[in-house]
């Protein structure tokens, strides 16, 4: 997909999530909405996943370690028909697979996620098993900001530089909001690109909501053979609906009635100035 | 006298397997000596993974190397892998089915004069609680070898939990049956059973011996699976002998001696005893000290036995 395609794609999957969510009436909106840009750029383009072989050996795998930002992540399984997409409405109902964290009963989820701090362990497991098998895979594995304060996170950042797992890539969605409120009032993060890179990360630091900037920089890793890449996406939480904006209240606030249909007004204007900037590039 | 610790065993037993599988992975926190796994490490460098003292880390990567079709086995002292690393054991290993082996090494008391912080006497009650995690407790050498070449094919999450010295034999040789989750029986009795597990084993083999000088039929079942617990083997027991005690190094609260009452209250009601560790920190001292100490003895179980057989 070229950048405008991604971008309306990303449109399309927050209107998707704040559907879900607000049918479900619950979830975890903002941090959703921060990573779908993220998410977007891994599964429409960068990723070698196939929705009729989910269990390919070679496949590359995403970790969600932030799991409770699941919502954007089951859309865009649903809309890549890893399921179908009707399932999305027993989201977060009695019985569903599609429960509040990533679950691998379902196609496309490689483990089960949730607790914080879990994701990037795994994550080396599985890059360490592809260095010593020599199979070509990447491991993709998204953190929160707010979760850096588990421990188990150095744990793995140190055991990552330390087998030189440079088809690691882990992603921290910056967006500075925990549900306390900002992330260095909870608990000071910063400088925290440093902490990575001391950590023997190769450390690149964009806006992680600019689609051509994560392709980009996804495309590109390992930047520095011999070492894992550690991207720091720089958000903004509620991204792409107005009033959830940097609003910590959003972290797990449901949208009302008038206010999904203001949050896909915005987005729907938003996909059609993309379709036009779309038609004049063409022209 | 044996003197071969059974993680010693383990180690020989992975080297052997690992010749004909190259799937099979060990990983140690800083631990491969206290888990004697050093020559596993020195010849199967590629099937080896230094973690570090981390022992969150050690399991979730795991996880993600058995997620990758690798059989990895843990080997990290009991008492960090089953209350440190839990939830990683709760989430990356049972919750996600990822075949991954825990193995405790130094477990019980069996680090001694180190007192509490390296005791694990409550890894037993701590596992149990997690679903589709299997626990295994080996009685001897023997066991060892058959219970590690069962947990190369055993599909699923498996805490295991070994001392740290060598142990006096309960079985002549590995020529016997064992299968995860059925109880062996080592001593037919008629007036009561005695049910172990671990290197309790002995302890309950050498009570039915003092107890048949007295003219006590006793049974013996080694319990070296805890979960799935073997219940028909305890059902019968009940029925057929009137009487259990069970014997465990670990807390009276929520290890063998409670799976057991479990079965026993539920399905076929008898007297019981449960002998182990108190509800206080354990005291120091080598294991046949501390043993002797909690009572965790033939001639204890020989009295406890004659107590509860009493007509």
């Amino acid at each position: 997909m070229d950048i405008t395609e991604l971008k309306i794609k990303a449109a399309q999957i927050r209107m998707d999530l704040m559907t879900i969510i607000h049918r479900a009436k619950t979830g975890h909106t903002g941090g959703s909405l921060s990573n779908t840009d993220i998410l977007t750029a891994l599964y429409y383009e960068i990723m070698k996943v196939d929705p009729a072989q989910p269990k390919l050996a070679d496949r590359d795998r995403f970790v969600a370690s932030k799991g409770h930002s699941v919502e954007s992540l089951w859309c865009i399984l649903a809309d890549k028909g890893f399921f179908p997409k009707e399932e999305l409405e027993t989201y977060s109902q009695f019985g569903t697979r599609l429960i509040g964290h990533p679950n691998n009963k379902v196609p496309g989820i490689e483990m089960n996620t949730g607790a914080l701090g879990h994701g990037l362990p795994i994550s080396v497991g599985m890059a360490l098993a592809a260095k010593r098998d020599g199979r070509p895979y990447r491991v993709f594995c998204l953190m929160g900001d707010g979760e850096q304060a588990e421990g188990s996170n150095w744990e793995a950042a140190m055991a990552g530089a330390h087998y030189k797992l440079d088809n690691l890539t882990g992603i921290i969605d910056r967006n500075r909001l925990q549900i306390s409120g900002s992330t260095e009032e909870v608990m000071g993060l910063e400088p925290l690109e440093d902490k990575w890179a001391a950590f023997g990360w190769n450390v690149v630091s964009i806006d992680g909501n600019d689609m051509e900037a994560l392709v980009n920089v996804f495309r590109e890793a390992p930047a520095a053979p011999g070492k894992p890449t550690l991207v720091m996406a720089n958000t903004v939480k509620g991204k792409g609906v107005s009033f959830a904006e940097n609003v910590p209240a959003w972290h797990h606030h449901v949208p009302s009635d008038e206010q999904l249909a203001l949050a896909h007004s915005e987005l729907t204007a938003y996909i059609g100035q993309l379709q036009q900037e779309g038609m004049v590039a063409e022209q | 006298m044996n003197t071969i610790p059974n993680r010693q065993v383990i180690c020989e037993t992975l080297l052997e397997l690992a010749k004909d599988d190259r799937d099979i992975m060990v990983l140690a926190s800083d631990s491969r000596g206290s888990a004697a796994m050093a020559p596993f490490a020195n010849t199967y460098p590629e099937q080896f993974v230094e973690v570090g003292i981390a022992e969150q880390n050690i399991v979730g990567m795991s996880a993600g190397l058995a997620h990758s079709g690798k059989k990895p086995f843990v080997t990290s002292p009991a008492c960090f892998l089953s209350m440190r690393s839990i939830e990683q054991v709760k989430v990356d290993v049972a919750y996600s089915h990822t075949n991954v082996k825990l193995i405790g090494i130094s477990g019980g008391v069996s680090y001694g004069a180190l007192g509490m912080s390296h005791h694990s006497v409550q890894d037993i009650a701590v596992a149990r609680a997690i679903p589709g995690l299997a626990i295994v407790l080996p009685a001897d050498r023997h066991e060892t070898k058959k219970m590690t070449e069962a947990l190369v094919n055993y599909e699923g999450g498996v805490y295991v939990r070994i001392g740290r010295n060598a142990v006096e034999d309960v079985y002549d040789s590995a020529d016997y049956h064992f299968e995860i989750g059925k109880a062996v029986t080592l001593k037919q009795g008629s007036d009561l059973t005695i049910i172990a597990t671990g290197e309790t084993v002995r302890v309950a083999l050498d009570a039915a011996e003092l107890l048949a000088g007295e003219g006590v039929s006793c049974r013996v079942l080694n319990m070296h699976t805890i979960k799935p617990l073997d219940e028909a083997a305890i059902i019968a027991a009940a029925r057929e002998t009137g009487r259990i005690i069970t014997v465990e190094e670990h807390s009276i609260y929520g290890g063998l001696g409670a799976a057991v009452a479990e079965v026993v209250t539920q399905n076929a009601p008898v007297p019981m005893k449960i002998i182990g560790i108190p509800d206080e920190p354990a005291i120091a001292g080598k294991t046949s000290e501390v043993f002797s100490h909690y009572g965790i003895t033939g001639d204890n179980l020989k009295a406890v036995a004659l107590e509860l057989t009493k007509k």
